[in-house]
């Protein structure tokens, strides 16, 4: 049980409608009319908005402290280095993740890049004894699932493809679940990397880390967790999980665009060859060659985003400060609701666990006779931003028997009335469609 | 503007009567008819269509589709269909270049129902950037066939 934050009652009082309405005073965009009506924002699950602190703190950056991190000597300098590794100390413990194992990347899936081109640097000719560990060549295994978002499968196919390995797919079941015994099957001694989505963007499905992990370790596999659904929602710990890396981005976890973090085991990141090499990233550098900095430098080459990582520490805070048991809870509370309303509207299939079971605060459906890009207009038109079309799983859609689907995806500041209000107006669909 | 401008029931209609799809029905092509085919597909959605068309004397002869997607997508090529029957290859080119003006003006284009008949109901599409490329998916393919074709009835 982790304690609630400093600065509330112990135990914390669950989250509820009221002290939502209070959250929502920190989201300005939420008060803005679409369409002539109230904005009822569920599109959290591909972008979540920013409270004020956040862009006051990407601002105060800009306004006093702005400058080059890691090279000058001069004062601003010296306090934007401060700031920049201030926060990466924060974000590094929101994910349970020590401070040098934390890299800034653009986003989920630039981190998950950096691990398939280091892993295909390790497989090139001439690479560093060190480096074996994750070289990859004909005959061996990189194990996905069938719910992953591109993100994290396209970086597998390439690598793959690349170094003359074979993907493989641990299937999903009828109830939005990997396949477990078929997932013992699958990964093998030739098993080299283990990728798997946390919770699944389109399913909702919270898959068994644990189960995996095990599978995973028992064959030296290294294990990849794609967190970009997980770490904004719940509380996310990447030493308890044991993942060797782990991927995330700021825009969806209140934070701004343009930044994201790949966790790694310091003994790991330290003995892989980086992806971006240049400035900020060397020791010795001469004509013919280069050292490489220790982890996290070393996967940082180039001017970073500062601002954006003063500003995703900022989100971080928040969200801490709410508490992340709460947040689960009250958008557990959400999902639920949300599938118990579609699955009574005629011509409603949910895709993923049925009512009652285990997900995370959304839900993807398909309407019988009326395309998701049609349902998302006739949203649109009443206010209320949801998702539509194959939500980056053109995979997972063609296994469902599907091209594409509605998710809406709720975050700590959607109210049980958003989701009525939805759920009324999905109601609406088929009607007027004729369908 | 308001949904039902987008939606107006023509084209409601036509999505639900889908006016040339199935590309398997037999059709008996008049001699010396030429034809094109083109595949097209909108990542964003994953929608797709597959356009024949057939020329012969210098008409279309024969216009049919297959295809998945949105009312929008699904009722334009059924429109587009209907149009075409039996036009001059070159009023089908004007009648297309017509229709791309008209969808990518952002809604400064009023459409000619003299020139694009049932298709000017799509005018309204125009102002909705994210759904101008539902509309255009099988103009765009009816296009590459057409191309297709007379340059096959040409060799």
């Amino acid at each position: 049980m982790v304690a609630p934050p400093a600065h509330l009652p112990s135990p914390a009082p669950a989250l509820g409608n009221d002290e939502v309405l209070r959250i929502r005073n920190d989201f300005p965009i939420l008060n803005r009319p679409v369409n002539g009506q109230p904005l009822v924002y569920l599109d959290s699950g591909a972008t979540s908005q920013n409270p004020t602190s956040v862009l006051e703190a990407e601002q105060e950056f800009y306004e006093q402290r702005n400058a080059a991190v890691h090279r000058g000597a001069h004062h601003l300098a010296v306090e934007a280095t401060d700031v920049f590794e201030d926060a990466r100390e924060t974000v590094a413990a929101f994910i349970g993740a020590g401070v040098d194992e934390l890299i800034w990347t653009s986003n989920a899936t630039e981190g998950l890049n950096l691990l398939s081109y280091s892993f295909l640097n390790a497989s090139l000719p001439g690479a560093p004894a060190e480096a074996a560990r994750f070289a990859l060549g004909a005959g061996d295994r990189i194990v996905v699932t069938e719910m992953e978002h591109h993100a994290n499968l396209i970086p597998w196919q390439q690598l793959a493809a690349r170094t003359g390995a074979t993907l493989d797919y641990i299937p999903v079941d009828d109830s939005g679940a990997l396949d477990l015994e078929a997932a013992a099957r699958l990964i093998g001694p030739r098993t080299r990397v283990l990728a798997f989505t946390h919770a699944s963007n389109v399913l909702g499905t919270i898959n068994p880390v644990n189960d995996l992990v095990a599978l995973g370790r028992a064959v030296g596999a290294l294990v990849v967790l794609d967190a970009c659904q997980s770490a904004p929602h719940l509380e996310l710990d990447v030493k308890a999980l044991d993942v060797d890396f782990a991927v995330f981005s700021g825009h969806k976890m209140l934070g701004p665009t343009g930044i994201g973090g790949l966790y790694g085991r310091s003994e790991l990141l330290n003995a892989m060859p980086p992806f971006l090499t240049g400035g900020s990233m060397i020791t010795t550098v001469t004509m013919d060659r280069a050292g490489f900095l220790p982890s996290p430098q070393r996967f940082e080459a180039g001017t970073q985003r500062i601002s954006q990582a003063v500003a995703l520490a900022a989100a971080a805070n928040y969200l801490t400060e709410t508490g992340l048991a709460r947040i689960h809870a009250w958008e557990a509370t959400l999902g639920q609701r949300l599938v118990e309303g579609l699955e009574a509207i005629p011509g409603i299939r949910v895709l993923g666990p049925a009512a009652g079971r285990e997900r995370i605060g959304l839900a993807a459906f398909d309407v019988a006779g009326v395309h998701a890009h049609d349902v998302g207009q006739f949203l649109d038109s009443r206010g209320i931003a949801v998702r539509v079309g194959h939500h980056c799983a053109q995979p997972l859609h063609r296994r469902l028997g599907l091209t594409a689907s509605t998710r809406a995806s709720t975050y700590l500041y959607n109210t049980t009335d958003d989701v009525d209000a939805f759920l009324d107006a999905v109601a609406g669909v088929r009607p007027y469609f004729n369908a | 503007m308001s949904l039902d401008q987008l939606y107006q029931q023509i084209i409601l209609e036509h999505a639900k009567e889908r006016h040339g799809n199935g590309l398997d029905a037999g059709v008996e092509f008049p001699a010396g008819a030429a034809s094109g085919q083109s595949h097209q597909l909108n990542p964003t959605c994953g929608d797709e269509i597959t356009v024949r068309v057939s020329v012969a004397g210098g008409k279309v002869s024969d216009l049919r589709w297959d295809g998945e997607g949105c009312s929008i997508s699904m009722a334009s090529a059924s429109v587009l269909t209907e149009l075409a029957e039996d036009l001059d290859t070159a009023e089908l080119q004007r009648i297309i270049d017509s229709f791309r003006e008209v969808l990518r003006s952002r809604g400064k284009v009023a459409a000619d129902p003299e020139i694009l008949g049932d298709a000017a109901a799509f005018e309204g599409v125009s102002r909705y950037a994210a759904r101008v490329k539902c509309a255009m998916l099988s103009w765009v393919a009816a296009e590459d066939a057409l191309t297709q074709a007379l340059g096959r009835q040409e060799s």
